[in-house]
């Protein structure tokens, strides 16, 4: 057995004492993962537009300068939104951290091997678009680590965390998308339009 | 990508967009360039109260602006009309959320159009577009752009609509590419 993390305890220790955080995530098992942690006003959870979470995170963080965004996905789901990091690497929004949950597979679909579990890196292209901090996490300290980075707003983040590929339970969020835009929207004072 | 040639003297259509978007309250033009947008870009570049971004591909907005709104501001995607075949899986984000989402697009490949590789993406823009489900307009005349994007502007904003303004070759002119 490797020393890999388990995606629920990590999850769980991300999103602890949350505060105001705001959490937008990726299609699949982050958005079970940030629901299995518990329902949240200011949990905007994506079920389609594959790649999304990245630029989704991105808006808001350049629209809510003053709070913290987590984007918390997957390493599939980052893979198709990779061009997402050179757009937001020409602005850096501070208050912007990611966290790709990385098990190496396209776990939704069957367990196929991505090109992460091929040896891509993707905290790589993160640092390559001039990410102030890209970090591989593998262990619970630098997942501690990571959720003070999320709180201290001090300059784009972006973290892989090493994760087991054991399959966990699915926790399903809302899947009406329009309830959970106006729910958050409505938690941060703003009218449905 | 062609460069503008510069604009003196009287006001054109181009001149007319970035002023509508900020009379909606616009705060982020984001953009994957093209010539047609070239003053829209300038203007928004030039407004400290205005956010302008490029996109790697086109798709990017959809998200960003869903983001964006999701923290109470308003946005406005600037795109050519191959990059709406960019965007359609994306399109689903808007359907399933109701956002309001407002696309100007420069047309390749419907009119006058030098460059074959442009007509498959072009010819099927607007129908790719209403199949999202996403309303449309076309301007082809300069009196034809302003009041198109203020009615487009005003469902996207007022009904969490997503729509399209097609600014036309007709209007943008044929691009020459040989002296």
């Amino acid at each position: 057995m490797t020393g890999l993390l388990d995606r629920r305890a990590v999850t769980a220790e991300l999103l602890k004492d949350r505060g105001d955080l705001l959490v937008v995530t990726g299609l699949g098992s982050p958005s079970y993962d940030a629901m299995a942690a518990g329902d949240h006003d200011h949990n905007y959870y994506l079920w389609a537009a594959m790649g999304s979470a990245a630029t989704v995170g991105f808006g808001l963080a350049m629209s809510q300068r003053s709070r913290s965004v987590l984007v918390l996905t997957g390493d599939g789901e980052m893979l198709m939104g990779l061009g997402a990091l050179a757009t937001i690497g020409q602005v850096l929004p501070p208050n912007l951290t990611f966290a790709v949950l990385d098990n190496g597979h396209y776990g939704e679909t069957g367990m196929q091997q991505s090109h992460a579990g091929r040896g891509l890196e993707l905290s790589r292209m993160a640092a390559a678009a001039n990410f102030p901090w890209a970090k591989v996490v593998d262990d619970m300290d630098g997942v501690a680590e990571l959720r003070d980075r999320i709180h201290a707003r001090a300059g784009t983040s972006f973290a892989t965390v090493k994760i087991d590929v054991g399959e966990v339970d699915r926790v399903l969020p809302p899947r009406d998308g329009v309830y959970v835009k106006n729910r958050f929207r409505n938690a941060l004072g703003h009218p449905t339009i | 990508m062609t460069a503008m040639p510069a604009l003196k003297g009287q006001e054109t259509w181009q001149d007319q967009v970035l002023p509508i978007l900020r009379s909606f309250d616009v705060r982020h033009v984001v953009y994957v360039p093209d010539a047609g947008h070239a003053a829209a870009i300038r203007g928004a570049e030039a407004d400290n109260e205005i956010t302008s971004l490029a996109l790697t591909t086109e798709e990017e907005g959809i998200g960003y602006l869903a983001g964006a709104w999701l923290g109470g501001e308003r946005g406005a995607l600037l795109m050519q009309s191959s990059g709406v075949g960019n965007c359609l899986n994306t399109l689903a984000l808007q359907a399933m959320t109701r956002f309001p989402l407002l696309m100007l697009v420069t047309m390749r490949g419907d009119w006058a159009e030098f460059n074959p590789w442009q007509n498959p993406m072009g010819q099927a823009t607007e129908a790719a577009l209403q199949l999202m489900g996403v309303r449309t307009w076309r301007a082809d005349h300069p009196d034809e752009v302003a009041p198109l994007i203020q009615g487009a502007a005003t469902m996207a904003f007022n009904g969490d609509e997503s729509c399209a303004v097609l600014l036309g070759q007709r209007l943008i002119g044929e691009k020459k590419w040989v002296k």
